[in-house]
């Protein structure tokens, strides 16, 4: 398991660049994590990553783009505007989350 | 005398109630079986019927004759569950008190979850076949398609059945050409995710299977509606994808009941142990079949090695032993590829699909991911295996309850960390523990727009009972952990300069 440099600190990610431990994110962290792949965030993504942020913290799994439409009571629509091209993935990478479980 | 009542008549419900009847007398336990219905579907045969190989008597039987005297069989729709007073809540005003309550009501399409996908084309050129009058529809769409573009199409994951679609896409390439239209006909798979399948093995082969027909494949496909006017699927990222003939999955739900408990996800499907399929937040009722969230395939196969585990561990803590058994996800699947042949598919939570030979090593006499007629007749013989020997609740010879990796070629080893997913090195250890709540407890700030699932889907964590007691955090997916302390704590000199940015 890799660690990298990033916003200057130590972390620890997988093969593919995601974060592994809940912790050792913060929102400075996932602003530079947006700048990598070239978001700027604003309020409307902010609230988006708190919420995952949050609802992960409970269940310990990644909310699907659904359950944060569903629970979180953003628009899927709004979600694609967002984060362009593939939401669910991008809106876990910034804010240091494991991507939601591909389905069986 | 303990009181079981087992929701839902299906697959898992029905093994369930004739495995413990067998088990235990009538004075033991008392087994109460509920379903809307007496009518039995064998859903794996839905795929078939379109192309005329099973009709509606291969699929249909009476619920009672395969479930055995001495169990209650009620026929009623469910009101709701009320898990603190331990009680059913029929939709006829009735009540059942349990003692232990099997959720087993699986999950079915729902087609008006997506705008426009019952408009007026719902019927014509729109159709899906995890229905029987769905498939029936269908078969009489097939034998009126004159060729055009024939667009296979999954709404969103998790469906029941997850193959399915790849198999309904291969027996239409197949049924086209024997009709003389497939040169006229443009075959399409729509998928949201990002491959043929969802591991990588299988998704290789299957996406190598695909191109080998012609078929293309669409990829990442997050629909957001149906355009009846213009006949399109239209994508939330603005692609629009022609059709004159849909097969759609439709989005899967679990029942209604279940929201109305407040016992569900934002799907109605009930959190559960990976290796107990005991409820996160109740701890005397258990989820099998299709209706939990098991991170493995929602098909057959798992129903029944589940319901071994857990028949196993019932009668273990029924008789005041520990209960012994976890259940690895083992999953195994038939997929028919056309032609008269299929492939074969057997995995669980840790061990992706690979190639090789199964049950046995080298003589098989099964291929797995490779087409072969044996591996179609094996399909075919599951029918018969699933009403004769299945649901009456007999041991179905040579294929074991946990996966085994013999006679399969596995190509780079997929650890229970890479996964996420605890292996059952421990089988006696007690269900993992519940993310304990953080001193400060986040507080989900979405829009208060849609009504947010109170507690039910947010479950109290059990066993944390004060965050001073509170522990890490079980290992979740993707390797994901607790770390204390904010930096890595990784040697300075491997530290990589470098960000890694995901390939999106």
């Amino acid at each position: 398991m890799p660690t990298t440099l990033i916003a200057g600190r130590p972390i620890d990610v997988n093969d593919e660049g995601f974060l592994v431990a809940y912790d050792q994110w913060d929102e400075k962290l996932g602003g530079e994590l947006a700048r990598l792949i070239g978001l700027e965030l604003t309020d409307a993504h902010w609230a988006v990553i708190r919420f995952l942020r949050a609802d992960y913290s409970l269940r310990s799994e990644t909310a699907t783009l659904r359950r944060a439409s569903t629970v979180g009571g953003f628009p899927i629509k709004e979600l694609f505007e967002l984060f362009p091209g593939k939401p669910a993935k991008k809106m876990s990478y910034i804010s240091g989350l494991p991507k939601p479980k591909g389905c069986v | 005398m303990k009181r079981l009542v087992i929701l839902g008549g299906g697959t898992a419900g029905t093994m369930i109630a004739n495995k413990l009847r067998a088990a235990l007398g009538k004075h033991e336990l008392h087994i109460t079986v509920v379903d809307r219905d007496d009518a039995h579907h064998y859903q794996p045969g839905y795929l078939f019927m379109p192309f005329g190989i099973y009709n509606t008597s291969d699929i249909v039987r009476s619920r009672h004759k395969f479930i055995s005297d001495g169990v209650d069989l009620v026929l009623t729709e469910i009101d709701r569950v009320d898990p603190a007073y331990r009680v059913v809540h029929l939709a006829d005003g009735r009540t059942l008190s349990y003692d232990v309550l099997v959720i087993a009501t699986g999950v079915t399409p729902r087609p008006d979850a997506t705008p426009g996908m019952q408009g007026k084309l719902w019927g014509e050129k729109v159709h899906e076949f995890y229905s029987l009058p769905g498939a029936q529809a269908l078969t009489d769409a097939m034998r009126r398609f004159r060729g055009g573009r024939l667009v296979v199409h999954i709404t969103e994951m998790p469906i029941k059945c997850p193959v399915a679609p790849m198999e309904f896409t291969f027996l239409a390439d197949d049924w086209l050409r024997k009709h003389g239209i497939r040169e006229r006909t443009e075959v399409v798979y729509v998928t949201p995710l990002d491959g043929a399948f969802t591991k990588p093995v299988a998704s290789r082969e299957l996406a190598t299977a695909l191109t080998d027909r012609q078929i293309t494949l669409e990829t990442d496909f997050a629909v957001e509606s149906i355009d009846n006017d213009a006949a399109e699927l239209v994508s939330f990222d603005g692609r629009r994808i022609g059709f004159d003939l849909l097969v759609t999955v439709p989005l899967n739900m679990g029942a209604d009941y279940i929201a109305r408990s407040e016992l569900g996800d934002e799907l109605n499907l009930v959190p559960c142990d990976q290796h107990t399929m005991v409820s996160l937040a109740h701890p005397e009722i258990y989820v099998l079949g299709d209706a939990g969230t098991l991170q493995t395939s929602k098909a057959g196969s798992v129903a029944h090695f589940a319901v071994d585990v857990f028949v196993h561990n019932f009668l273990a803590e029924y008789r005041g032993e520990p209960a012994t058994h976890g259940f690895d996800g083992h999953a195994n699947c038939f997929i028919e590829s056309g032609n008269r042949k299929g492939m074969l598919l057997d995995f669980n939570y840790t061990t992706e699909p690979f190639t090789g030979n199964f049950p046995l090593p080298v003589v098989g006499p099964f291929k797995l991911l490779k087409e072969t007629h044996l591996n179609h007749l094996g399909k075919l013989a599951f029918r018969w295996i699933y009403w004769n020997m299945l649901l009456p609740g007999r041991p179905i010879p040579m294929i074991p309850t946990n996966m085994s990796l013999a006679g399969k070629r596995v190509e780079k080893e997929v650890s229970a960390e890479a996964t996420g997913l605890p292996s059952i090195g421990a089988p006696s250890s007690p269900p993992p523990p519940r993310p304990a709540a953080p001193a400060a407890k986040p507080k989900l700030e979405g829009r208060s727009a849609p009504a947010r699932p109170k507690a039910a889907p947010l479950a109290k964590p059990k066993g944390a009972a004060t965050p001073s007691q509170a522990k890490p955090k079980p290992a979740p997916s993707g390797g994901y952990v607790d770390r204390p302390g904010v930096d890595s704590t990784a040697d300075p000199a491997t530290v990589l300069p470098n960000p890694i940015i995901p390939k999106f």
